[in-house]
Protein backbone atom coordinates (compact mmCIF):
# COMPACT_ATOMS: atom_id res chain seq x y z
CA UNK A 1 0.00 0.00 0.00
CA UNK A 2 2.14 3.26 -0.98
CA UNK A 3 -0.32 6.26 0.09
CA UNK A 4 -4.26 6.46 0.39
CA UNK A 5 -6.65 5.69 -2.08
CA UNK A 6 -8.02 7.84 -4.24
CA UNK A 7 -11.29 6.27 -3.30
CA UNK A 8 -14.73 8.99 -3.20
CA UNK A 9 -17.69 6.69 -2.08
CA UNK A 10 -20.85 7.87 -3.58
CA UNK A 11 -23.50 5.82 -1.47
CA UNK A 12 -24.19 7.24 2.00
CA UNK A 13 -23.76 3.29 3.40
CA UNK A 14 -20.19 3.36 0.93
CA UNK A 15 -19.39 6.78 3.03
CA UNK A 16 -20.23 5.74 6.74
CA UNK A 17 -18.46 2.31 6.03
CA UNK A 18 -14.76 3.75 4.46
CA UNK A 19 -14.71 6.11 7.11
CA UNK A 20 -14.66 3.82 10.14
CA UNK A 21 -12.69 1.28 7.84
CA UNK A 22 -11.15 1.95 4.61
CA UNK A 23 -11.67 -1.45 3.05
CA UNK A 24 -13.22 -0.14 -0.21
CA UNK A 25 -11.03 2.38 -0.58
CA UNK A 26 -7.94 -0.39 -0.14
CA UNK A 27 -10.19 -2.99 -2.59
CA UNK A 28 -10.24 0.31 -4.72
CA UNK A 29 -6.93 1.01 -5.22
CA UNK A 30 -5.48 -2.44 -5.27
CA UNK A 31 -7.55 -4.36 -7.80
CA UNK A 32 -9.26 -1.25 -9.89
CA UNK A 33 -6.81 1.47 -10.39
CA UNK A 34 -3.68 -0.34 -9.87
CA UNK A 35 -1.57 0.66 -12.25
CA UNK A 36 -0.24 -2.60 -14.18
CA UNK A 37 2.30 -2.50 -17.07
CA UNK A 38 0.57 -2.55 -19.91
CA UNK A 39 3.31 -5.04 -21.82
CA UNK A 40 2.07 -7.81 -19.77
CA UNK A 41 1.76 -11.09 -21.92
CA UNK A 42 0.08 -13.62 -20.44
CA UNK A 43 2.31 -15.54 -18.07
CA UNK A 44 1.41 -12.83 -15.96
CA UNK A 45 -2.20 -14.17 -15.45
CA UNK A 46 -0.74 -17.14 -13.21
CA UNK A 47 -1.02 -14.98 -9.88
CA UNK A 48 -4.58 -14.71 -10.48
CA UNK A 49 -4.97 -18.26 -11.47
CA UNK A 50 -3.21 -19.39 -8.49
CA UNK A 51 -5.65 -17.25 -6.18
CA UNK A 52 -8.16 -19.22 -7.89
CA UNK A 53 -6.73 -22.53 -7.45
CA UNK A 54 -6.47 -21.64 -3.70
CA UNK A 55 -10.24 -20.63 -3.03
CA UNK A 56 -10.98 -23.40 -4.86
CA UNK A 57 -9.42 -26.06 -2.81
CA UNK A 58 -9.92 -24.56 0.68
CA UNK A 59 -14.16 -24.99 -0.40
CA UNK A 60 -13.72 -28.24 -2.05
CA UNK A 61 -11.80 -29.68 0.81
CA UNK A 62 -14.16 -27.94 3.66
CA UNK A 63 -17.13 -29.64 1.91
CA UNK A 64 -15.03 -32.96 1.46
CA UNK A 65 -13.97 -32.49 5.46
CA UNK A 66 -17.80 -32.94 6.20
CA UNK A 67 -17.89 -36.13 4.99
CA UNK A 68 -14.38 -37.75 5.22
CA UNK A 69 -13.18 -39.81 9.00
CA UNK A 70 -9.22 -39.59 9.86
CA UNK A 71 -9.37 -42.73 11.65
CA UNK A 72 -6.95 -44.88 10.15
CA UNK A 73 -10.06 -47.81 10.19
CA UNK A 74 -12.20 -45.65 8.42
CA UNK A 75 -10.50 -43.11 6.42
CA UNK A 76 -10.24 -45.10 3.15
CA UNK A 77 -14.22 -46.40 3.43
CA UNK A 78 -14.93 -42.54 3.95
CA UNK A 79 -13.35 -41.76 0.67
CA UNK A 80 -15.30 -44.38 -1.60
CA UNK A 81 -18.06 -43.34 1.04
CA UNK A 82 -17.99 -40.03 -0.50
CA UNK A 83 -17.05 -41.36 -4.16
CA UNK A 84 -20.20 -43.56 -4.07
CA UNK A 85 -23.23 -42.23 -1.79
CA UNK A 86 -22.45 -38.42 -1.14
CA UNK A 87 -24.87 -35.95 -3.71
CA UNK A 88 -21.61 -35.02 -6.06
CA UNK A 89 -19.01 -36.79 -3.56
CA UNK A 90 -17.79 -37.82 -7.12
CA UNK A 91 -17.24 -34.40 -8.07
CA UNK A 92 -15.70 -32.74 -5.18
CA UNK A 93 -13.33 -35.81 -4.64
CA UNK A 94 -11.88 -35.52 -8.13
CA UNK A 95 -11.92 -31.92 -8.40
CA UNK A 96 -9.68 -31.31 -5.41
CA UNK A 97 -7.64 -33.60 -6.02
CA UNK A 98 -6.94 -32.94 -9.71
CA UNK A 99 -7.02 -29.11 -8.68
CA UNK A 100 -3.99 -29.80 -6.24
CA UNK A 101 -2.16 -30.56 -9.52
CA UNK A 102 -3.45 -27.89 -11.19
CA UNK A 103 -2.51 -25.43 -8.45
CA UNK A 104 1.40 -26.90 -8.63
CA UNK A 105 1.06 -26.89 -12.81
CA UNK A 106 0.27 -23.06 -12.06
CA UNK A 107 2.72 -22.14 -9.39
CA UNK A 108 5.99 -24.01 -11.57
CA UNK A 109 4.59 -21.56 -14.80
CA UNK A 110 4.31 -18.90 -12.18
CA UNK A 111 8.23 -19.50 -10.77
CA UNK A 112 9.23 -19.83 -14.23
CA UNK A 113 7.81 -16.72 -14.91
CA UNK A 114 9.55 -14.76 -11.84
CA UNK A 115 13.15 -16.75 -13.11
CA UNK A 116 13.01 -15.92 -16.95
CA UNK A 117 11.97 -11.97 -16.32
CA UNK A 118 14.10 -11.59 -13.22
CA UNK A 119 11.32 -10.90 -10.85
CA UNK A 120 13.15 -11.57 -7.85
CA UNK A 121 15.41 -9.17 -8.22
CA UNK A 122 15.72 -5.55 -6.91
CA UNK A 123 12.99 -4.11 -5.44
CA UNK A 124 11.68 -7.49 -5.73
CA UNK A 125 13.47 -9.61 -3.13
CA UNK A 126 10.85 -9.76 -0.60
CA UNK A 127 7.86 -10.63 -2.87
CA UNK A 128 9.95 -13.63 -4.11
CA UNK A 129 10.51 -15.16 -0.25
CA UNK A 130 7.33 -14.63 0.40
CA UNK A 131 6.41 -16.78 -2.98
CA UNK A 132 9.03 -19.02 -1.90
CA UNK A 133 6.92 -19.07 1.44
CA UNK A 134 3.85 -20.32 -0.07
CA UNK A 135 5.60 -22.71 -2.40
CA UNK A 136 6.84 -24.54 0.85
CA UNK A 137 3.49 -24.32 2.66
CA UNK A 138 1.93 -25.92 -0.63
CA UNK A 139 4.26 -28.95 -0.68
CA UNK A 140 3.72 -29.63 2.99
CA UNK A 141 -0.16 -29.29 2.23
CA UNK A 142 0.06 -31.14 -0.84
CA UNK A 143 2.06 -33.91 1.02
CA UNK A 144 0.11 -34.49 3.99
CA UNK A 145 -3.45 -34.29 1.68
CA UNK A 146 -2.30 -37.27 0.26
CA UNK A 147 -2.00 -39.55 2.93
CA UNK A 148 -5.29 -38.67 3.95
CA UNK A 149 -6.48 -41.12 1.87
CA UNK A 150 -5.35 -44.12 3.23
CA UNK A 151 -4.22 -46.05 0.39
CA UNK A 152 -0.70 -47.91 -0.48
CA UNK A 153 0.71 -45.33 -1.82
CA UNK A 154 -0.31 -42.49 1.08
CA UNK A 155 0.84 -44.51 4.15
CA UNK A 156 4.07 -45.43 1.68
CA UNK A 157 4.65 -41.99 0.58
CA UNK A 158 4.30 -40.61 3.96
CA UNK A 159 6.63 -43.22 5.79
CA UNK A 160 10.26 -42.81 3.16
CA UNK A 161 9.28 -38.88 3.46
CA UNK A 162 8.76 -39.27 7.39
CA UNK A 163 11.85 -41.47 7.87
CA UNK A 164 13.77 -38.82 6.02
CA UNK A 165 14.00 -37.06 9.00
CA UNK A 166 15.90 -40.08 11.32
CA UNK A 167 18.94 -38.93 8.84
CA UNK A 168 19.69 -35.93 11.10
CA UNK A 169 22.21 -36.87 13.22
CA UNK A 170 22.24 -37.06 17.07
CA UNK A 171 17.99 -35.87 17.10
CA UNK A 172 16.76 -37.49 14.33
CA UNK A 173 15.08 -40.86 15.73
CA UNK A 174 13.59 -38.52 18.63
CA UNK A 175 12.40 -36.15 15.68
CA UNK A 176 11.00 -38.79 13.83
CA UNK A 177 9.22 -40.80 16.33
CA UNK A 178 7.39 -37.41 17.50
CA UNK A 179 6.35 -36.46 13.92
CA UNK A 180 4.82 -39.84 13.84
CA UNK A 181 3.29 -39.86 17.32
CA UNK A 182 4.28 -43.28 17.61
CA UNK A 183 6.76 -45.81 15.91
CA UNK A 184 5.63 -46.08 12.72
CA UNK A 185 3.23 -43.78 10.33
CA UNK A 186 -0.18 -45.04 12.14
CA UNK A 187 -3.69 -43.54 13.10
CA UNK A 188 -2.02 -40.25 15.76
CA UNK A 189 0.07 -39.69 12.15
CA UNK A 190 -3.03 -39.50 9.75
CA UNK A 191 -5.25 -37.44 12.56
CA UNK A 192 -2.48 -34.97 12.67
CA UNK A 193 -2.05 -34.68 8.96
CA UNK A 194 -6.17 -34.43 8.90
CA UNK A 195 -5.58 -30.88 11.41
CA UNK A 196 -2.54 -29.51 9.77
CA UNK A 197 -4.04 -30.24 6.13
CA UNK A 198 -6.94 -28.11 6.91
CA UNK A 199 -4.90 -25.22 8.75
CA UNK A 200 -2.28 -24.76 6.29
CA UNK A 201 -4.06 -23.68 3.59
CA UNK A 202 -5.36 -20.85 5.48
CA UNK A 203 -1.63 -20.19 6.78
CA UNK A 204 -1.02 -19.52 3.00
CA UNK A 205 -3.87 -17.45 2.31
CA UNK A 206 -2.33 -14.93 4.84
CA UNK A 207 1.11 -15.42 3.29
CA UNK A 208 -0.58 -14.71 -0.18
CA UNK A 209 -1.53 -11.59 1.15
CA UNK A 210 1.33 -10.25 2.27
CA UNK A 211 2.68 -11.73 -1.45
CA UNK A 212 0.54 -9.37 -3.23
CA UNK A 213 0.66 -5.82 -0.59
CA UNK A 214 4.77 -6.63 -1.26
CA UNK A 215 4.07 -6.62 -4.96
CA UNK A 216 2.22 -3.33 -4.96
CA UNK A 217 4.87 -1.44 -3.18
CA UNK A 218 7.16 -1.42 -7.11
CA UNK A 219 3.32 -2.49 -8.84
CA UNK A 220 3.93 -6.12 -11.12
CA UNK A 221 7.43 -6.65 -13.13
CA UNK A 222 6.98 -6.71 -16.64
CA UNK A 223 7.73 -8.29 -19.96
CA UNK A 224 11.19 -5.87 -20.31
CA UNK A 225 11.72 -5.76 -17.23
CA UNK A 226 12.20 -1.91 -16.68
CA UNK A 227 9.98 -0.46 -13.81
CA UNK A 228 7.26 1.82 -14.66
CA UNK A 229 8.50 5.43 -15.48
CA UNK A 230 5.14 7.50 -16.26
CA UNK A 231 1.07 6.89 -16.73
CA UNK A 232 1.86 6.20 -20.12
CA UNK A 233 3.15 2.95 -19.27
CA UNK A 234 0.68 1.74 -16.98
CA UNK A 235 -3.44 0.65 -17.30
CA UNK A 236 -5.66 0.08 -15.09
CA UNK A 237 -6.30 -3.02 -13.58
CA UNK A 238 -9.93 -3.28 -13.76
CA UNK A 239 -11.20 -3.84 -16.71
CA UNK A 240 -7.96 -4.26 -18.38
CA UNK A 241 -6.46 -7.20 -16.10
CA UNK A 242 -9.35 -8.25 -14.96
CA UNK A 243 -10.80 -9.27 -18.15
CA UNK A 244 -7.15 -10.89 -19.41
CA UNK A 245 -7.25 -12.57 -15.74
CA UNK A 246 -10.83 -13.54 -16.22
CA UNK A 247 -10.51 -14.78 -19.98
CA UNK A 248 -6.62 -16.93 -18.10
CA UNK A 249 -8.75 -18.45 -15.62
CA UNK A 250 -11.24 -19.50 -18.02
CA UNK A 251 -8.95 -20.94 -20.41
CA UNK A 252 -7.14 -22.76 -17.18
CA UNK A 253 -10.68 -24.22 -16.31
CA UNK A 254 -11.25 -25.96 -19.28
CA UNK A 255 -7.78 -27.54 -19.10
CA UNK A 256 -8.36 -28.37 -15.68
CA UNK A 257 -11.75 -29.81 -16.73
CA UNK A 258 -10.76 -31.78 -19.01
CA UNK A 259 -8.49 -33.72 -16.51
CA UNK A 260 -11.45 -33.27 -13.69
CA UNK A 261 -14.45 -34.98 -15.62
CA UNK A 262 -12.15 -37.32 -18.61
CA UNK A 263 -8.76 -38.39 -17.10
CA UNK A 264 -9.16 -37.77 -13.01
CA UNK A 265 -7.21 -40.59 -12.30
CA UNK A 266 -4.45 -39.90 -14.85
CA UNK A 267 -2.12 -38.10 -12.53
CA UNK A 268 -2.76 -40.28 -9.74
CA UNK A 269 -1.00 -43.41 -9.19
CA UNK A 270 -3.21 -47.00 -9.38
CA UNK A 271 -1.93 -48.43 -6.11
CA UNK A 272 -3.32 -45.75 -4.02
CA UNK A 273 -6.84 -47.43 -4.68
CA UNK A 274 -5.30 -50.54 -2.45
CA UNK A 275 -6.17 -49.38 1.54
CA UNK A 276 -2.60 -48.66 3.25
CA UNK A 277 -1.42 -52.04 4.34
CA UNK A 278 2.10 -51.54 6.84
CA UNK A 279 3.51 -55.38 5.74
CA UNK A 280 3.30 -54.74 2.23
CA UNK A 281 5.48 -52.07 0.30
CA UNK A 282 4.72 -51.86 -2.71
CA UNK A 283 7.05 -52.18 -5.65
CA UNK A 284 7.82 -48.19 -6.69
CA UNK A 285 7.06 -45.91 -4.51
CA UNK A 286 6.22 -42.81 -6.60
CA UNK A 287 5.28 -39.19 -5.15
CA UNK A 288 2.86 -37.29 -7.04
CA UNK A 289 4.15 -35.50 -9.84
CA UNK A 290 5.35 -32.04 -8.36
CA UNK A 291 8.06 -33.56 -6.32
CA UNK A 292 9.52 -35.80 -9.13
CA UNK A 293 12.08 -33.44 -9.51
CA UNK A 294 13.33 -33.07 -5.89
CA UNK A 295 12.46 -36.94 -5.81
CA UNK A 296 15.03 -37.52 -7.95
CA UNK A 297 17.88 -35.38 -6.62
CA UNK A 298 17.15 -37.49 -3.31
CA UNK A 299 17.90 -40.43 -4.44
CA UNK A 300 21.34 -39.17 -6.60
CA UNK A 301 23.07 -39.05 -3.65
CA UNK A 302 23.82 -42.64 -2.40
CA UNK A 303 23.80 -40.98 1.22
CA UNK A 304 20.97 -41.20 3.35
CA UNK A 305 22.06 -37.74 5.02
CA UNK A 306 23.48 -36.09 2.06
CA UNK A 307 20.43 -37.13 -0.37
CA UNK A 308 18.20 -35.30 2.88
CA UNK A 309 20.37 -32.17 2.37
CA UNK A 310 20.79 -32.27 -1.20
CA UNK A 311 17.07 -32.27 -1.75
CA UNK A 312 16.45 -30.00 0.41
CA UNK A 313 19.00 -27.93 -0.44
CA UNK A 314 17.33 -27.79 -4.35
CA UNK A 315 14.21 -26.52 -2.81
CA UNK A 316 16.27 -24.08 -0.47
CA UNK A 317 18.24 -22.73 -3.43
CA UNK A 318 15.19 -21.09 -4.95
CA UNK A 319 15.07 -18.17 -2.29
CA UNK A 320 18.91 -17.42 -2.56
CA UNK A 321 18.26 -16.59 -6.44
CA UNK A 322 18.22 -12.92 -5.62
CA UNK A 323 21.63 -12.29 -4.51
CA UNK A 324 22.92 -15.49 -7.05
CA UNK A 325 21.54 -13.51 -9.91
CA UNK A 326 22.74 -10.14 -9.85
CA UNK A 327 22.46 -9.20 -13.17
CA UNK A 328 21.18 -5.76 -13.48
CA UNK A 329 18.90 -6.40 -16.46
CA UNK A 330 15.99 -8.04 -15.17
CA UNK A 331 13.91 -9.90 -18.53
CA UNK A 332 15.44 -12.72 -20.20
CA UNK A 333 14.42 -11.07 -23.46
CA UNK A 334 17.56 -8.45 -23.00
CA UNK A 335 19.94 -11.49 -21.48
CA UNK A 336 20.60 -13.81 -25.24
CA UNK A 337 23.28 -15.92 -22.91
CA UNK A 338 20.47 -16.12 -20.03
CA UNK A 339 18.09 -16.89 -21.54
CA UNK A 340 19.69 -19.72 -23.61
CA UNK A 341 21.09 -21.19 -20.33
CA UNK A 342 17.16 -20.61 -18.77
CA UNK A 343 15.99 -23.40 -20.95
CA UNK A 344 18.35 -25.56 -20.80
CA UNK A 345 17.49 -25.47 -16.94
CA UNK A 346 13.77 -25.72 -17.62
CA UNK A 347 15.13 -29.28 -20.03
CA UNK A 348 17.12 -30.54 -16.85
CA UNK A 349 14.16 -29.78 -14.24
CA UNK A 350 11.58 -31.81 -16.43
CA UNK A 351 14.38 -34.18 -17.17
CA UNK A 352 15.14 -34.57 -13.38
CA UNK A 353 11.17 -35.29 -12.74
CA UNK A 354 10.93 -37.76 -15.55
CA UNK A 355 14.27 -39.85 -13.41
CA UNK A 356 12.26 -39.63 -10.62
CA UNK A 357 9.24 -41.21 -12.10
CA UNK A 358 11.27 -44.03 -13.16
CA UNK A 359 12.92 -47.27 -10.92
CA UNK A 360 16.61 -45.63 -9.54
CA UNK A 361 18.53 -48.46 -11.54
CA UNK A 362 20.47 -48.88 -14.52
CA UNK A 363 21.49 -45.98 -16.54
CA UNK A 364 18.80 -43.62 -14.55
CA UNK A 365 21.11 -43.95 -11.51
CA UNK A 366 23.80 -42.29 -13.87
CA UNK A 367 21.48 -40.12 -15.55
CA UNK A 368 20.00 -38.28 -12.21
CA UNK A 369 23.10 -37.38 -10.80
CA UNK A 370 24.41 -35.42 -13.63
CA UNK A 371 21.19 -33.61 -14.21
CA UNK A 372 21.62 -32.93 -9.89
CA UNK A 373 24.67 -31.72 -10.91
CA UNK A 374 23.82 -29.53 -13.38
CA UNK A 375 20.52 -28.54 -11.26
CA UNK A 376 22.73 -26.86 -8.62
CA UNK A 377 25.73 -25.94 -11.37
CA UNK A 378 23.24 -23.83 -12.53
CA UNK A 379 22.72 -21.57 -9.71
CA UNK A 380 25.74 -21.46 -8.01
CA UNK A 381 28.28 -21.08 -10.92
CA UNK A 382 26.36 -20.46 -13.93
CA UNK A 383 23.98 -17.72 -12.80
CA UNK A 384 26.72 -15.51 -10.64
CA UNK A 385 29.21 -16.09 -14.16
CA UNK A 386 26.36 -14.97 -16.26
CA UNK A 387 26.19 -11.68 -14.20
CA UNK A 388 29.56 -10.74 -14.41
CA UNK A 389 30.31 -11.47 -18.39
CA UNK A 390 27.37 -11.43 -20.21
CA UNK A 391 26.56 -9.29 -22.70
CA UNK A 392 23.16 -7.89 -22.78
CA UNK A 393 21.18 -6.09 -25.37
CA UNK A 394 20.09 -2.53 -24.94
CA UNK A 395 16.81 -1.71 -22.60
CA UNK A 396 14.29 0.32 -24.23
CA UNK A 397 13.82 3.68 -22.28
CA UNK A 398 10.50 2.60 -21.04
CA UNK A 399 7.46 0.20 -20.81
CA UNK A 400 5.54 2.83 -23.46
CA UNK A 401 8.95 2.50 -25.54
CA UNK A 402 8.99 -1.09 -25.39
CA UNK A 403 5.06 -1.50 -26.65
CA UNK A 404 5.74 0.70 -29.52
CA UNK A 405 8.74 -0.89 -30.60
CA UNK A 406 6.91 -4.24 -30.89
CA UNK A 407 4.27 -2.67 -32.78
CA UNK A 408 6.62 -0.58 -35.09
CA UNK A 409 8.40 -4.53 -36.28
CA UNK A 410 5.19 -5.78 -36.62
CA UNK A 411 3.16 -2.80 -38.92
CA UNK A 412 5.42 -0.33 -39.75
CA UNK A 413 2.37 1.53 -41.46
CA UNK A 414 0.49 1.94 -38.40
CA UNK A 415 3.28 3.43 -35.89
CA UNK A 416 3.63 6.94 -34.92
CA UNK B 1 -25.21 6.23 -32.45
CA UNK B 2 -23.35 6.76 -29.34
CA UNK B 3 -21.71 3.80 -27.47
CA UNK B 4 -23.28 4.52 -24.08
CA UNK B 5 -26.81 4.09 -23.23
CA UNK B 6 -27.79 7.29 -20.92
CA UNK B 7 -30.85 9.01 -20.07
CA UNK B 8 -30.01 10.95 -23.40
CA UNK B 9 -29.50 8.17 -25.68
CA UNK B 10 -32.01 5.18 -24.44
CA UNK B 11 -31.20 2.91 -27.30
CA UNK B 12 -29.83 -0.19 -25.97
CA UNK B 13 -26.41 -0.79 -27.66
CA UNK B 14 -24.69 -3.90 -28.59
CA UNK B 15 -22.45 -3.36 -26.15
CA UNK B 16 -25.33 -2.97 -23.40
CA UNK B 17 -26.64 -6.78 -25.36
CA UNK B 18 -23.31 -8.53 -25.01
CA UNK B 19 -23.04 -7.50 -21.02
CA UNK B 20 -26.77 -8.86 -20.00
CA UNK B 21 -25.92 -11.65 -22.56
CA UNK B 22 -22.64 -12.47 -20.76
CA UNK B 23 -24.13 -11.88 -17.37
CA UNK B 24 -27.31 -14.28 -17.82
CA UNK B 25 -24.46 -17.15 -18.54
CA UNK B 26 -22.04 -16.22 -15.85
CA UNK B 27 -25.61 -16.46 -13.65
CA UNK B 28 -25.89 -19.92 -15.01
CA UNK B 29 -22.96 -20.98 -14.43
CA UNK B 30 -22.49 -19.58 -10.86
CA UNK B 31 -25.36 -21.56 -9.64
CA UNK B 32 -24.09 -24.80 -12.18
CA UNK B 33 -20.82 -24.14 -9.70
CA UNK B 34 -22.65 -23.88 -6.43
CA UNK B 35 -25.14 -26.14 -6.87
CA UNK B 36 -22.86 -29.27 -5.90
CA UNK B 37 -21.87 -27.80 -3.17
CA UNK B 38 -25.51 -27.03 -1.36
CA UNK B 39 -26.18 -30.20 -2.80
CA UNK B 40 -23.63 -32.56 -0.94
CA UNK B 41 -25.18 -31.47 1.88
CA UNK B 42 -28.45 -33.26 1.44
CA UNK B 43 -28.95 -36.89 3.24
CA UNK B 44 -26.45 -38.57 0.69
CA UNK B 45 -27.15 -42.31 -0.96
CA UNK B 46 -26.53 -44.62 2.21
CA UNK B 47 -28.71 -42.22 4.70
CA UNK B 48 -31.75 -42.58 1.94
CA UNK B 49 -30.86 -46.04 1.57
CA UNK B 50 -31.11 -46.30 5.85
CA UNK B 51 -34.39 -44.40 5.80
CA UNK B 52 -36.69 -47.43 5.37
CA UNK B 53 -36.05 -50.60 8.23
CA UNK B 54 -38.07 -54.34 7.43
CA UNK B 55 -38.80 -55.77 10.59
CA UNK B 56 -40.02 -59.07 11.08
CA UNK B 57 -43.07 -59.45 13.34
CA UNK B 58 -43.64 -62.72 13.36
CA UNK B 59 -41.88 -62.78 16.88
CA UNK B 60 -43.57 -60.59 18.14
CA UNK B 61 -46.20 -62.33 20.76
CA UNK B 62 -49.52 -60.90 21.84
CA UNK B 63 -49.04 -57.77 24.50
CA UNK B 64 -45.53 -57.52 23.82
CA UNK B 65 -44.06 -54.33 22.30
CA UNK B 66 -41.03 -54.42 20.68
CA UNK B 67 -38.70 -51.41 20.61
CA UNK B 68 -36.94 -50.78 17.07
CA UNK B 69 -34.31 -48.15 15.36
CA UNK B 70 -36.24 -46.46 12.64
CA UNK B 71 -34.04 -43.08 10.93
CA UNK B 72 -32.10 -43.18 14.23
CA UNK B 73 -35.50 -42.92 16.35
CA UNK B 74 -36.71 -45.61 18.44
CA UNK B 75 -40.15 -46.96 16.92
CA UNK B 76 -42.76 -49.06 19.49
CA UNK B 77 -44.36 -51.99 17.85
CA UNK B 78 -46.89 -53.24 19.94
CA UNK B 79 -49.20 -56.30 19.36
CA UNK B 80 -52.21 -55.82 20.96
CA UNK B 81 -54.84 -58.15 22.53
CA UNK B 82 -58.23 -58.16 21.82
CA UNK B 83 -59.13 -56.72 25.36
CA UNK B 84 -56.78 -53.83 24.75
CA UNK B 85 -58.30 -52.93 21.77
CA UNK B 86 -61.14 -53.29 22.79
CA UNK B 87 -60.67 -50.80 25.69
CA UNK B 88 -58.89 -48.24 23.75
CA UNK B 89 -61.36 -47.88 21.28
CA UNK B 90 -64.56 -47.57 24.00
CA UNK B 91 -63.04 -44.08 25.05
CA UNK B 92 -64.93 -41.05 24.07
CA UNK B 93 -63.38 -38.26 21.75
CA UNK B 94 -63.96 -35.69 24.68
CA UNK B 95 -61.42 -37.23 26.70
CA UNK B 96 -58.34 -36.57 24.79
CA UNK B 97 -56.48 -33.71 24.59
CA UNK B 98 -55.08 -34.66 21.22
CA UNK B 99 -58.44 -36.03 19.76
CA UNK B 100 -58.12 -39.13 16.95
CA UNK B 101 -59.96 -42.51 17.21
CA UNK B 102 -57.71 -45.33 17.46
CA UNK B 103 -58.87 -46.09 13.61
CA UNK B 104 -57.28 -43.56 11.99
CA UNK B 105 -53.70 -44.44 13.89
CA UNK B 106 -53.57 -48.31 12.95
CA UNK B 107 -53.88 -50.43 9.49
CA UNK B 108 -54.36 -53.62 11.40
CA UNK B 109 -56.02 -53.22 14.71
CA UNK B 110 -54.00 -55.80 16.07
CA UNK B 111 -50.75 -53.79 15.33
CA UNK B 112 -50.07 -50.16 16.74
CA UNK B 113 -46.87 -48.72 14.87
CA UNK B 114 -45.87 -45.53 16.56
CA UNK B 115 -42.18 -43.47 16.77
CA UNK B 116 -41.50 -43.86 20.88
CA UNK B 117 -40.21 -40.47 21.19
CA UNK B 118 -42.76 -38.29 24.48
CA UNK B 119 -43.92 -35.06 22.53
CA UNK B 120 -43.16 -33.35 25.48
CA UNK B 121 -39.37 -32.55 25.51
CA UNK B 122 -38.49 -36.01 23.46
CA UNK B 123 -37.73 -38.61 26.07
CA UNK B 124 -37.99 -42.03 25.47
CA UNK B 125 -41.11 -43.36 27.48
CA UNK B 126 -41.49 -46.96 29.10
CA UNK B 127 -43.48 -49.42 27.19
CA UNK B 128 -46.58 -51.49 29.33
CA UNK B 129 -46.05 -48.72 32.17
CA UNK B 130 -48.07 -46.67 33.93
CA UNK B 131 -52.07 -46.44 34.74
CA UNK B 132 -52.06 -48.23 31.39
CA UNK B 133 -50.15 -51.05 32.27
CA UNK B 134 -51.06 -53.44 29.95
CA UNK B 135 -50.03 -51.94 26.42
CA UNK B 136 -49.50 -48.29 27.14
CA UNK B 137 -46.66 -45.92 28.02
CA UNK B 138 -45.38 -43.68 30.48
CA UNK B 139 -42.56 -41.10 30.17
CA UNK B 140 -40.78 -40.80 33.45
CA UNK B 141 -39.05 -37.54 32.76
CA UNK B 142 -42.33 -35.37 33.15
CA UNK B 143 -45.21 -37.97 33.74
CA UNK B 144 -47.06 -37.89 30.59
CA UNK B 145 -49.47 -41.01 30.31
CA UNK B 146 -50.36 -42.88 26.75
CA UNK B 147 -53.10 -45.34 26.48
CA UNK B 148 -52.62 -48.28 24.59
CA UNK B 149 -53.46 -46.38 20.98
CA UNK B 150 -50.29 -43.97 21.98
CA UNK B 151 -52.93 -41.07 22.66
CA UNK B 152 -51.66 -38.84 25.34
CA UNK B 153 -53.84 -39.17 28.43
CA UNK B 154 -52.36 -37.38 31.36
CA UNK B 155 -49.45 -35.08 31.89
CA UNK B 156 -47.41 -31.84 30.28
CA UNK B 157 -47.43 -33.46 26.11
CA UNK B 158 -49.39 -31.66 23.87
CA UNK B 159 -49.48 -34.71 21.36
CA UNK B 160 -50.29 -38.04 20.43
CA UNK B 161 -46.66 -40.20 20.04
CA UNK B 162 -46.59 -39.96 16.56
CA UNK B 163 -47.20 -42.54 13.63
CA UNK B 164 -44.66 -43.02 11.16
CA UNK B 165 -45.48 -44.45 7.45
CA UNK B 166 -45.29 -47.92 7.44
CA UNK B 167 -46.85 -50.61 5.71
CA UNK B 168 -47.09 -54.43 5.98
CA UNK B 169 -45.32 -56.18 3.03
CA UNK B 170 -46.72 -59.11 4.29
CA UNK B 171 -48.28 -60.95 7.32
CA UNK B 172 -44.59 -61.40 9.26
CA UNK B 173 -42.84 -58.50 7.71
CA UNK B 174 -43.75 -54.27 8.59
CA UNK B 175 -41.69 -52.09 6.49
CA UNK B 176 -41.46 -48.56 8.37
CA UNK B 177 -40.77 -45.54 6.16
Amino acid sequence: MSGHSTYVPKHPAAKWLESRLPILGLMHSSFIVFPNPRNLNYWWTFGGILSFMLVSQIITGVVLAMHYTPDSALAFDSVEHIMRDVNYGWLLRYWHATGASMYFFAIYIHIFRGMYYGSYKAPREVLWLLGFIIYLLSMATAFMGYVLPWGQMSFWGATVITSLFSAIPVVGDAITTWLWGGYSVDNATLNRFFSLHYLLPFMIAGVVVLHIWALHVPGSNNPAGIEKKTDKDTLSFHPYFTAKDGFAIACFLVFYAWFAFYIPNYLGHADNYIEANPLKTPPHIVPEWYYLPFYAILRSIPSKLGGFLAMFGAVLILAALPWLDTSKVKSGSYRPLFRIFFWVFVLDAVLLGYIGSKPPEGVYVMAGRILTAYYFIHFLVILPLLSRFEKTKPLPASIADAVLEKTKSSSPALAG
Amino acid sequence: MTAITTLDNPTPTRRDFLYLATGAVGVVGAAAAIWPLVSQMSPDASTLAASSTEVDISGIAPGQILTVKWRGKPIFVSHRTPPEIEAVRAVPLSELKDPATDQSRVEKPEWLVVIGICTHLGCVPLKNDGPFKDGGFFCPCHGSVYDQSGRIRQGPAPANLAVPPYKFASDTKLTIG
